[in-house]
């Protein structure tokens, strides 16, 4: 394998186009135990980490702007962003260890497709966009459009995601990711389950967003639970019509991490405690964070 | 395979060696420069034997390319002492007897540092939250963890006798 650490997008660019061999990455967490495993080792590793662009977490004035390469660590540690974003901080914080954390990207988590990545739900319902770097410039898709199945995106060869936009919350808006895991730490996914919503001055609920991660091959937006949530207030009513209409969304695997009976229920119980803790945020009385 | 000379910083030295470019930095560590402290449990960023400092933030040298180390400062458990002088986090799992076969040993030591050098007061939760990227199969952790926080005691400790004096 060569390796080569391009500075501006342009010359990563046209690395990537003068060989069918290359391969992007940004912390390598997912690269190196696949090809360890015995996947295809690339001809070219293109290391997208020296950049800047694809390094810096920007605070604009109606939004954010996060590169794609940049270390989850940096989410988690922006105490700004962390409180504007308490729900996606908290799924980039569950990626891995201190050890993987300094490493592992946004980029990488959603590029690796897999349909377990903490962070890609919470992105989803903060309805982020994906900046992608092609031979002909940069062209902008909604996060959901990345993943096509597991392992497989809908990019084409030669381009790469440089940067993540999410704009930041309208009033009286919370996000939450919850994750259902054997182990606390440094296990992967279950079930995993990301909210945004938002309330009016009444408490009743004008937007809802609601994705499951883990029960289907790709990230999926609950929009039946969504529109059980619209116009009315989070009770143990609309509560329960959510853990419903989540469980009915689901299409898992069953694998040792949980049959398909179990991940369904589960997905039910965590899409309604999602949605409250991501309510409480909207409404201001939220007294515990939902996850570590 | 083709082979890349790397210039970095290790333990405070400006060091250069020449590794594979699709290899890993323990491998280099190990192989090329000849740092046998860095250990291999895993190869896949499970176990944490393997972890280096890289430009001060804890990382496991078996998730990086030797060449992405080009211009960084790396530390590894051979640089933790000064000199002669154990690091009180050495000394304290010494005492405390935080470790038994020792392969887990540096990882847990340069993962420990890089929460005190953020924290110099955990609780005993975030200790253990820090050090859940390092497994040991010896000691049930109790101990290291207690190693950890006495280690962050007398830290504290002679910072505020060395302010007084
Ligand atoms: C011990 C351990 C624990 C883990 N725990 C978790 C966990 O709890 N939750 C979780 O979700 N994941 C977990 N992971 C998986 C992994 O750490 C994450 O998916 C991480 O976010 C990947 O980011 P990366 O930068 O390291 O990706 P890389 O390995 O660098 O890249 C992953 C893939 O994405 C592609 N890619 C990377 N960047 C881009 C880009 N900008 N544009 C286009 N393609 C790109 C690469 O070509 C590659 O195919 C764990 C991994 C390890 C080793
Ligand atoms: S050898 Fe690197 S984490 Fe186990
Ligand atoms: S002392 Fe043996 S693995 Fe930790």
């Amino acid at each position: 394998m060569d390796y080569l650490a391009p500075i501006t997008i342009e010359e990563a660019v046209g690395a990537l186009a003068s060989t069918s061999d290359s391969r992007v990455f940004a912390g390598a967490t997912d690269l190196i135990p696949q090809i360890r495993s015995g996947r295809p080792e690339p001809g070219l590793l293109v290391d997208l980490k020296r950049i800047d662009r694809l390094t810096a977490v920007t605070e604009g004035d109606t939004s954010w702007t996060i590169g794609a390469a940049a270390p989850t660590s940096g989410l988690t540690e922006n105490i700004a962003f962390s409180r504007q974003f308490p729900g996606l901080s908290e799924a980039a914080g569950l990626i891995g260890s201190d050890q993987i954390q300094n490493r592992s990207s946004l980029g990488g988590n959603l590029c690796n497709a897999s349909p377990a990545a903490d962070s890609v739900p919470a992105m989803i319902v903060n309805g982020a966009r994906a900046i992608i770097a092609t031979p002909d410039g940069t062209r902008t898709i909604t996060v959901d459009q990345v993943a096509t199945a597991p392992g497989h995106t809908s990019l084409e060869p030669g381009e790469f995601i440089v940067e993540f936009e999410v704009d930041k919350p309208p009033a009286r808006t919370g996000d939450a990711y919850l994750r259902m895991t054997p182990r606390t730490e440094m296990d992967i996914a279950v079930v995993g389950a990301g909210a945004r919503i938002t309330l009016d001055a009444d408490g009743n609920c004008t937007e809802a967003r609601i994705a499951l991660g883990a029960v289907a091959p790709t990230v999926r937006r609950v929009t039946d639970a969504e529109a059980a949530l619209i116009g009315h207030p989070i009770t143990d009513d609309t509560l329960s019509a959510v853990a419903a209409a989540a469980s009915a969304a689901c299409d898992p695997i069953d694998d040792k991490r949980g049959t398909i009976a179990y991940r369904k229920q589960v997905a039910g119980v965590l899409a309604k405690r999602v949605v409250k803790l991501a309510a409480e945020r909207a409404a201001g009385t939220a007294t515990e964070n939902g996850a570590h | 395979m083709s082979r890349t000379h790397i210039n970095c910083t290790i333990n405070g030295d400006e060091t250069d060696f020449l590794s594979e470019s699709g290899g890993s930095l323990l491998n280099a560590l190990r192989d090329d420069v000849g740092l046998m402290g860095v250990k291999e449990g895993c190869g896949t960023g499970d176990c944490g034997a393997c972890s280096v400092l890289m430009d001060d933030r804890i990382t496991c040298a078996c998730l990086i390319f030797a060449p992405e180390v080009e211009g960084r400062t790396i530390v590894t458990i051979e640089g933790l002492a000064n000199a002669d002088e154990l690091h009180p986090l050495q000394q304290c799992f010494l005492e405390g007897a935080a470790l038994q076969c020792g392969i887990c040993t540096p990882g847990f030591l340069l993962a420990a540092k890089a929460l005190l050098d953020k924290n110099p007061d955990p609780t005993e939760t975030e200790v253990r939250y820090a050090l859940a990227g390092n497994l040991c199969r010896c000691t049930g952790y109790d101990k290291i963890i207690r190693a950890v926080l006495d280690a962050a005691e007398g830290i504290r400790a002679s910072a505020t006798s060395g302010d007084a004096a």
